[in-house]
């Protein structure tokens, strides 16, 4: 049964039934990373050093050094990168399960009124209206907020940061709240460098995303692009990040399988 | 009188930029510690400890009675007896700066010296001897003349001694803090003709961008010294048109070793100011030293800033002292590579500056401004090291006179 559900998925990707979108931004330098207070320490950016290049120092090989931040880049937050889930079990990326990697996904639709106001936060009533409109959330899935943040990449509004801080869309705890114990999610799923608003820090509790979804053994996917891409409903995420030993989060390569025109 | 400088035409695409030689440089270990007091500024001759008499040149023992000789600070003044035009020589160096003018001076330390002039100086004038390292960084007396003369700095024979600001375009690789704006500002003022200020996050604001960044003469650019591809294209863009360049670059935090020291911080540190030293040197030195003997704006100089604890190590700051003095240790290796090439390497010492990073340490602190005038002095007399204000004049006097007892007063 299981060979035949595979062998159908193989046929189904091979004939483009099933299509794989990347949801992942390319790692580069440039790519920019959360930015904290200056007294606290900072997310390395990702940087690479070449080893060789088919030179004096590897003369048929090319490779570089790489080195960043775990939360650099497109991003998975392990729940122990939270205070809250400090002392979960399996609380680390090299021991969640690797059943957990791969989940479907709701997209929710807040592009517009992000467009419209930057600092648009997320609610319980809000979602509760949403699901009157799409349909009930399923339980266990990542839930994905589509903001079109992605399409700022590279420009000062990505990050967004004003002398009164980030201006960024998310959700707040009453909406975290709903997600994780009456909707039973695997993740939050955003755009935007943090699950949090760029204004979360002054929300009760501060930082809600991270504080509710890691204390409850819940995962952070961060900076994806292309969620205009997915369908509301039906999407698979693959994300599977590095077996970091005691890893709080990784960056990786996060795709998702949704159903196409196939031939 | 000397004719004040005028901007450089733009290149002739068909003319070959002039080979940047360096004068003769094989010299005796003797003038190699007369040239290292030069670089200070110091103006030395050696003397005799029997009969106290100086003697000039360099020499390993006293030519009077065969005993050790000392370095003594020396009063500056000379009178020319002779004076002398060369207009032809196989050196390489000094064929393309021919004519050149030369004199006899008699030093008011006593000896006789063969000695480069100043255009201005005639014989039978009073001047002021300076000592000045040329281009390969080798000790040269230099008469100047003992009054100010108009465009004094302008002097085509002085202008290879220094790597005067004036004309050329320098780049200062960091613009976000405030020594490299300070540094910025005393450069345009001192005539360059640009100043490229770097910025490691274009996409970050900081203080003082808009304006600093409206500033004649300033131009932004995208440097993040931890980045590899960004100084290369940085370089790529710019390096055959800098010739100066000014690392600003800094990253202190306080740290101790066994106790509070944050490794994070230490690899940004090393990061920043260690291995970014040796990007923006691997991108920016093969093009500069294509370009030291290109007229006016002829490439000059590479010159980095560094904390002075850099000699000595700093408790409390002892991963900042750490980079520094890994920083000092490049330097000094890139300096000898450099000789070679025409292009000055020089470094501009500096206490515990004065800004959010030191906010713990109690006054005297370094101002930024201190910095921006030693980075100018620097360049106009062409000196090696610099302090950049009375804290690191202190510690530098006090390593030089007993290296291991600063060390401890540094750090205990």
């Amino acid at each position: 049964m299981t060979q035949s559900v595979l062998v159908d998925l193989a046929a189904a990707l091979a004939s483009g039934q099933v299509r794989v979108v990347d949801l992942t931004n390319t790692l580069s330098p440039e790519f920019p990373v959360i930015v904290l207070p200056p007294e606290f320490g900072q997310c390395a950016p990702f940087r690479m050093e070449k080893v060789s290049r088919y030179d004096d120092n590897g003369p048929a090989w090319y490779w570089n050094n790489i080195s960043m931040n775990e939360h650099t880049g497109t991003h998975f937050d392990a729940p122990a990168h939270w205070v809250t889930g400090k002392d979960l079990p399996s609380n680390t990326v090299d021991a969640i399960p690797a059943q957990d990697f791969m989940a479907p996904a709701v997209v929710i639709d807040i592009s517009v009124e992000s467009a419209a106001d930057a600092d648009f936060v997320v609610t319980r009533a809000f979602l509760e209206n949403w699901e009157k409109e799409n349909g009930t959330i399923p339980p266990g899935h990542w839930i994905a907020l589509r903001t079109d943040w992605y399409k700022r990449v590279g420009t000062p509004e990505y990050l967004n940061l004003l002398e009164d801080g980030a201006h960024s869309p998310g959700p707040d705890a009453s909406a975290v709240e709903f997600m994780v114990h009456d909707r039973n999610c695997v993740g939050l799923a955003v755009e935007t460098v943090g699950t949090d608003a760029g204004q979360g820090f002054h929300f009760n509790p501060p930082l809600p995303a991270h504080s509710i979804l890691h204390g409850n053994g819940r995962f952070g996917l961060q900076c994806l692009t292309n969620l205009d891409k997915l369908p509301t409903f039906g999407a698979i995420i693959v994300a599977c990040p590095l077996k970091i030993e005691g890893g709080s989060g990784s960056p990786l390569r996060v795709v998702a399988l949704i159903e196409g025109e196939g031939a | 009188m000397t004719d004040p400088l005028t901007p450089p035409k733009k290149k002739d695409p068909l003319v070959r930029t002039r080979a940047g030689h360096v004068p003769p440089g094989l010299r005796s270990r003797a003038a190699k510690a007369m040239a290292v007091r030069a670089g200070q500024g110091q103006f030395v001759l050696q003397t005799c400890n029997t009969t106290g008499q100086t003697t000039y040149p360099p020499r390993d023992r006293s030519p009077f009675t065969w005993d050790e000789l000392t370095w003594q600070e020396q009063p500056r003044g000379a009178v020319i007896e002779a004076v002398t035009t060369i207009d032809a020589t196989v050196d390489p160096f000094f064929r393309e700066h021919l004519p050149w003018r030369v004199g006899s001076a008699r030093l008011d330390a006593g000896p006789m010296a063969i000695v480069h002039l100043h255009g201005d100086v005639k014989q039978g004038d009073r001047v002021r001897m300076e000592i000045k390292l040329d281009r390969g960084g080798n000790p040269a007396l230099f008469a100047m003349p003992e009054k100010e003369t108009p465009n004094m700095a302008d002097d085509p024979q002085l202008r290879v001694f220094t790597a005067d600001p004036k004309l050329r375009r320098v780049l200062v690789t960091d613009g976000r803090g405030p020594v490299g704006q300070a540094v910025a500002q005393a450069l345009l003022k001192a005539g360059a003709k640009t100043v490229y200020l770097g910025n490691a996050d274009t996409l970050m604001r900081y203080p003082g961008q808009d304006r600093i960044e409206a500033i004649e003469g300033i131009e932004p650019v995208a440097l993040n010294l931890t980045d590899t591809s960004s100084t290369q294209e940085l370089a790529a863009q710019l390096g055959g048109k800098v010739e100066i360049v000014v690392n600003t670059a800094q990253f202190t935090r306080q740290s101790g070793v066994g106790f509070g020291g944050k490794l994070s911080d230490l690899q940004t540190g090393l990061e920043t100011e260690v291995s970014g030293l040796m990007r923006l040197a691997q991108a920016f030195a093969p093009a500069m030293s294509g370009r030291s003997d290109d007229g006016v704006n002829s490439a000059a100089a590479f010159v980095d800033v560094a904390s002075i604890h850099g000699l000595t190590g700093k408790s409390g700051f002892s991963g900042a002292a750490a980079a520094a003095a890994a920083r000092l240790s490049l330097i000094s290796g890139l300096r000898g590579e450099m000789a070679h090439t025409g292009i000055r390497v020089m470094s501009v010492l500096t206490g515990a500056i004065d800004d959010e990073w030191h906010q713990n340490v109690p006054p005297p602190k370094t101002a930024p401004v201190q910095i921006a005038k030693a980075v100018v002095e620097v360049l106009q007399k062409g000196q090696e090291t610099i302090c950049a204000g009375d804290v690191a004049k202190d510690i530098l006097s006090r390593w030089q006179a007993d290296p291991l007892l600063t060390i401890r007063e540094e750090n205990q």
